[in-house]
């Protein structure tokens, strides 16, 4: 089996501030991670590798640093990694990255599935996965819960919705974000952390993907960032005291209108 | 001290951190409470290839020595003493094949123990052999091709858990300790059954329990070496583990200071920070000051052995003596400086220094350590 992961580097929420000025994240000194949802669909690719055998090619877009990313996925067992960086690709949104990053899965041939993270705690869009299935016109299933079986032909995975569980099945190459109910990560391994030291990871960029200049980075995104803003506090409620039948009178002239004191 | 451990080294200590924060902290006093042993942490330990590093790799290991050995066993011991000991206590048991075994013997038992797949644990110790091991008790017959086994061992770390046993046996009563030989048996042996398992102080987590031997047969290719170097094995077996254990303290140690650190930052009397009153602040820097004395004698220690000297029992026995002593009183102190709170179960330190104790006590009392340095120097003094 190929299965590929797409993971995110991004900053530790942990250690985030918020300057309260601009309303914006504080990165200056703030470590970066890979997205902690990504570390299920890892595990899951590396569990249903080790159960089929195959290949677990770990993939991610961002500038070179991103590369620690890919050196931490080998350590816990991914079989390779690439990088997918070039100036051109700066300043994408979602549809520009899923367009990038599925150029990059056709570009791998053959492979069978993608797993992404439900979504990344930077952005929190929850966007990319399904738009890359959308890119490769390859079907989706998404909030993965737990993968029921998954052989060379299809997949079967429970979706855990707000609804309630759904049964899912789908014919594979299939597009996968996994939630962390799936599984436990693994930790890293010794070997793993020698190999991933001496790992060589290609970095992929325009020239080496069948995309144009107008298909990616901040070119190929039809979204823009205008602004960035704290929502307003809300302010306290208001508490009232009486007995119950005074306190259903006000709560009833509250309700429509008359007596508000705000 | 980050100075001295290399990048494979780093590599470990962060393997340690990812599986202490994530698998040992969060049940750590459930397993101190229930006397429980930690089946799935031992099981994340092997997946991480920690079990390789002290086995070499034409046997499936990574050989990484006794100074990787003594970096796990730190790291873990910072989170819980018994966790790390029952890891440790495989690298013990695996001891006597890796420094005597035959060639048959450590390509089909040592692929199984680096893989984490079998447990290995180590007897010696009997209910009157304690810091004198020529006081065993327990029988080995040669009978054909098999040996028959006979007796109790006592207080066996890991026993009941581990597959795969080192035991010392006399081939030769009337010989004494010359007439000892050493064993590997398997679990499930006919005749071999686990006795009483021990409710301890500390280090509860780690399973200590009787081996019972009941004409029991095992092959005399599981003979160790030859008859009557049983007890050259266990002595070479402790030399080279002490480290292990003086690393165990270190991390115990470091683990309440730590602990200490955290509270008194936080904790305010008086309307301020307790750490700003000048007598805990010696308190604190007497306690890094010792531990950190205590990490460097133990990395001493581990990198004479990795260096191949023959000559380090003497080393080995400072460290084990000074790291677990350290153990002891920094533990104290940090129960002390938790005050009211560090003598709740709510909070680690108490179960720290429970576990802190068994350092001073286990693989040689600190007053057997005390007699092997003494000796050692002596003899040292006279050659001069």
């Amino acid at each position: 089996m190929k299965f590929v992961v797409a993971v995110k580097q991004v900053p530790d929420t942990a250690e985030v501030r918020i300057d309260p000025e601009r309303g914006t994240l504080i990165r200056d000194g703030v470590p970066s991670i890979m997205n902690p949802f990504d570390t299920y669909a890892l595990e899951e690719a590396m569990k249903w590798r080790d159960e089929l055998g195959g290949v677990v090619t770990v993939i991610t877009m961002g500038p070179p640093q991103a590369e620690s990313v890919l050196r931490e996925a080998i350590s816990m067992g991914a079989d390779d990694a690439i990088l997918i960086s070039d100036r051109a690709f700066a300043g994408a949104d979602t549809w520009a990255t899923s367009h990038t990053l599925a150029a990059a899965v056709k570009e791998l041939g053959d492979v069978d599935a993608v797993f992404f993270g439900k979504q990344a705690i930077d952005g929190d869009t929850a966007q990319t996965g399904p738009s890359v299935a959308a890119s490769l016109d390859w079907p989706q299933i998404t909030f993965i819960g737990k993968v029921r079986e998954l052989n060379k032909d299809s997949i079967t995975a429970e979706r855990y919705v707000e609804t309630g569980t759904q049964v899912v099945q789908a014919e594979l190459p299939v597009v996968l974000t996994i939630l962390k109910d799936a599984n436990v990560p693994r930790v890293p391994s010794l070997r793993g952390k020698m190999k991933s030291r001496k790992a060589q990871i290609p970095v992929w960029g325009l020239a080496d993907l069948a995309l144009t200049e107008d298909e990616t980075g901040l070119n190929g995104s039809p979204t823009k960032v205008v602004v960035t803003a704290t929502p307003e506090p809300r302010t306290g409620g208001q508490i009232h005291e009486g007995s119950t039948e005074e306190l259903v009178a006000k709560l009833a002239d509250l309700l429509l209108g008359e007596g508000s004191e705000a | 001290m980050d100075f001295m451990l290399n990048e494979d080294l780093l590599a470990i200590k962060e393997i340690c951190i990812e599986i202490g924060e994530k698998h040992i902290l969060p049940i750590r006093a459930e397993l101190d409470e229930e006397n429980k042993f930690p089946r799935e942490i031992m099981d994340v330990i092997a997946q991480s290839d920690l079990f390789t590093i002290y086995i070499p790799e034409e046997y499936g290991g990574t050989g990484m020595g006794s100074m990787a050995l003594a970096v796990a066993t730190e790291e873990l011991s910072r989170y819980c003493g018994g966790v790390a000991v029952s890891y440790a206590a495989n690298a013990l048991g695996a001891m006597p094949i890796l420094l005597m075994g035959s060639e048959e013997q450590k390509k089909k038992y040592l692929p199984q123990l680096a893989s984490g797949e079998k447990l290995c644990a180590f007897a010696l110790t009997e209910s009157e052999a304690g810091s004198d091991a020529g006081g065993v008790k327990t029988r080995a017959i040669k009978d054909g091709d098999h040996y028959i086994l006979n007796g109790t061992k006592q207080w066996i770390t890991n026993g009941g858990e581990a597959q795969i046993y080192t035991v010392i046996a006399l081939t030769d009563p009337e010989r004494g300790a010359r007439g000892a030989s050493a064993f590997i048996v398997e679990e499930g042996t006919p005749g071999f059954s686990y006795g009483k398992k021990e409710d301890k102080m500390g280090i509860r987590a780690s399973a200590t329990r009787e081996l019972i031997f009941e004409d029991c047969r095992i092959p005399a290719e599981n003979l160790i070496s030859r008859e009557g170097f049983g007890f050259m094995v266990a002595m070479k077996t402790l030399d080279n583990s002490r480290p292990g254990v003086a690393a165990q303290a270190v991390g115990i140690a470091q683990g309440a200071l730590d602990e200490a650190l955290k509270y008194a930052e936080q904790r305010k009397q008086f309307g301020v920070k307790i750490n700003s009153f000048q007598g805990l602040q010696f308190m604190l820097a007497d306690m890094g000051t010792q531990i950190e004395a205590a990490r460097a004698l133990t990395f001493a220690a581990a990198g004479l052995i990795d260096s191949g000297s023959k000559n380090f029992n003497k080393v080995s026995a400072m460290a084990k003596v000074f790291a677990s002593d350290v153990a002891m009183k920094v533990t104290v102190d940090a129960v002390q400086i938790l005050g009211g709170y560090g003598y709740m179960k709510e909070y680690p330190v108490e179960k720290m220094m429970r576990d802190a104790k068994i350092t001073q006590i286990y693989e040689g009392t600190n007053q057997i350590q005390r007699s092997v340095i003494a000796k050692a120097m002596i003899k040292e003094a006279k050659r001069k």
